[in-house]
């Protein structure tokens, strides 16, 4: 099965600009702890991975009748936080949900992603 | 068990219903495990079992029941398989844990995979409205009717959330087959709050004639039960299980005439002393320990208390009231609060009693139990000015009729304020 990864909120992770050099790169060694305990992983892959600018450069589209609007800002006060994503194929939720551990604490949305084949 | 042993020698549909009981669970989680289709599984062996009902009254029980009915769904299952792939139509399947090896065809030994899937339904990432739902469904093969008539939700209601549920699992990749050793430590509180929850329901009244649904609140018991086989060493699954047997055992007396009986009120010889010896022997079993197993345990104990008491005037309200204190330590609750009062007020005295309510109000809001503990303990210590004014309040809070009716004879029966 293929699975989004949302990082959704901070959750226990101090926001990355507060963070001095070590701890960022404390927090960088857990992503790449993540990579790793990923490849051990029969069966799972990381499909696409990105982390995300600021939601201060988000822009949003919305179609209300028909009509295009564009607004500066993220589409809703709690995506502010979005961080990034991971997409992963695994083989099932339970295996998915121990990898996540391995990544800082944020606050996570795990979904599958839709099979359209 | 071997499959020739479930031969039955009662009648065909004795038979059927006693095969129902005891084997659904286990004949499910086979067919789960094999076909991976949750959603056809479940049909296949309402199927098969209707079948039975058909062929076997008048062509006698098969030489192997449990394997005829494992057959039949078998084959059920793997018709609408075919029928799907002519169709074009791929559903997907429940996902495995990694390394998980599907039983193989049963042979003589119908293995178990109950525990699978009672993990399964109680995954954390199953809507928690749904767990106990699908547990009963799934485990025990409660009709859906009758699960709904237990949540006091119509049955469109309770239908939908189990699909849903069942629709959770699959696209969400929920699996089968995770280690055991792993999961039971960190998943069986989970597994146990849900069927207590189960069990609850079955006591908390409803409207109109099903005013308590104890033949319902069985079925939680056989959940419990089928935990307890699975898991007996399990101080959780030991305390839930002496715990449910124990307030089990007063079903029968808890109604008179349409009426709800309080436990001082109860006909005592109609207890089941049968539950009542099998609870008190699992919870004196139990050491002291901690977390969910802790409290379960204390309320097995307050339960063993009155269980163990020959009349309402010999319970051992001093031991009840201390357990409740050990209780509301741990857990803070409110409700445990309220229900120590109670025993404190039968201990020391309704002065006493009184005390331990203050403060209450603001944690428990709107509660009308809290406003009936109030007024009669204030009845009892003489107070009948807050007796009456606290009746007043739980007549106005209280949603079911029984009991407004119970607490309005209560107020009537107080002398009216003549000064």
């Amino acid at each position: 099965m293929k699975y989004f990864v949302l990082l959704a909120a901070d959750g226990e992770v101090p926001s990355w600009g507060g963070l001095t050099a070590e701890e960022q790169a404390g927090l960088m060694e857990k992503f790449g702890a993540f990579d790793q305990a990923c490849a051990a992983r029969p069966g799972v892959e990381i499909v696409s991975a990105e982390a995300l600018e600021e939601a201060s450069t988000a822009t949003t589209l919305r179609t209300r009748g028909g009509e295009l609007t564009v607004t500066d800002g993220p589409f809703a006060e709690a995506a502010e936080q979005i961080g990034g994503y991971y997409v992963l194929e695994a083989p099932d939720l339970d295996t998915v949900i121990e990898l996540c551990r391995v990544l800082p604490a944020y606050d996570m949305e795990i979904r599958p992603v839709l099979d359209v084949s | 068990m071997t499959w020739r042993s479930a031969r039955s020698s009662t009648s065909p549909d004795g038979a059927i219903e006693q095969l129902y009981r005891a084997e659904w669970g286990r004949l499910l989680s086979q067919l789960v495990s094999r076909t991976r289709r949750l959603d056809l599984a479940e049909d296949a062996l309402s199927e098969a079992f209707a079948r039975a009902a058909g062929r076997w009254p008048a062509e006698g029980l098969p030489a192997n029941p449990v394997g005829w009915l494992y057959a039949t769904a078998y084959r059920f299952v793997v018709g609408r398989l075919r029928a799907e792939a002519v169709a074009g139509r791929k559903a997907p399947l429940l996902a495995v844990r990694p390394g998980w090896v599907p039983p193989d065809e049963p042979d003589q030994e119908l293995a178990d995979d109950r525990l699978h899937l009672i993990l399964l339904c109680c995954h954390p990432a199953v809507p928690r409205d749904s767990r106990s739902a699908l547990a009963l469904r799934l485990v025990i093969g409660t009709p859906t009717e009758q699960i709904a008539r237990l949540f006091l939700v119509p049955l469109p209601t309770m239908a939908a959330r189990l699909t849903r549920a069942k629709k959770k699992i699959v696209l969400a990749g929920i699996p089968l087959g995770a280690p055991l050793e792993d999961e039971l430590g960190a998943r069986l509180d989970e597994v146990c709050r849900t069927i207590y929850l189960a069990f609850t329901a079955g006591y908390t009244p409803g409207g109109g004639p099903d005013l308590l649904r104890a033949d319902l609140a069985g079925d939680a018991v056989r959940l419990a039960v089928v935990l307890h086989e699975l898991v007996p060493d399990a101080p959780q699954v030991r305390a839930l299980l002496a715990l449910v047997l124990l307030q089990h055992s007063r079903r029968d007396a808890r109604l008179r005439d349409g009426q709800l009986v309080g436990l001082a009120d109860q006909n005592r010889s109609a207890w089941s002393h049968d539950d009542i010896a099998a609870g008190l022997g699992l919870a004196d079993g139990l050491e002291p320990c901690d977390g969910y197993a802790e409290d379960l345990r204390l309320q097995a104990l307050i339960a063993g208390e009155h269980a163990r008491a020959a009349t309402a005037a010999a319970t051992n309200w001093t031991a009840i009231a201390a357990r409740y204190a050990d209780l509301e330590a741990r857990t803070g609750s409110a409700v445990v609060r309220l229900n120590r009062a109670v025993a404190v007020a039968e201990a020391d005295g309704p002065p006493a009693g009184l005390d331990l309510l203050v403060g209450l109000d603001d944690v428990l809001p709107g509660n009308h139990r809290l406003a009936a503990v109030r007024a009669d303990l204030a009845r009892r210590a003489g107070d009948l000015d807050l007796a009456r004014a606290s009746y007043r309040t739980a007549i106005d809070l209280c949603a079911n009729d029984v009991e407004r009716m119970h607490l309005t004879a209560r107020l009537r029966a107080i002398p009216a304020a003549d000064r």
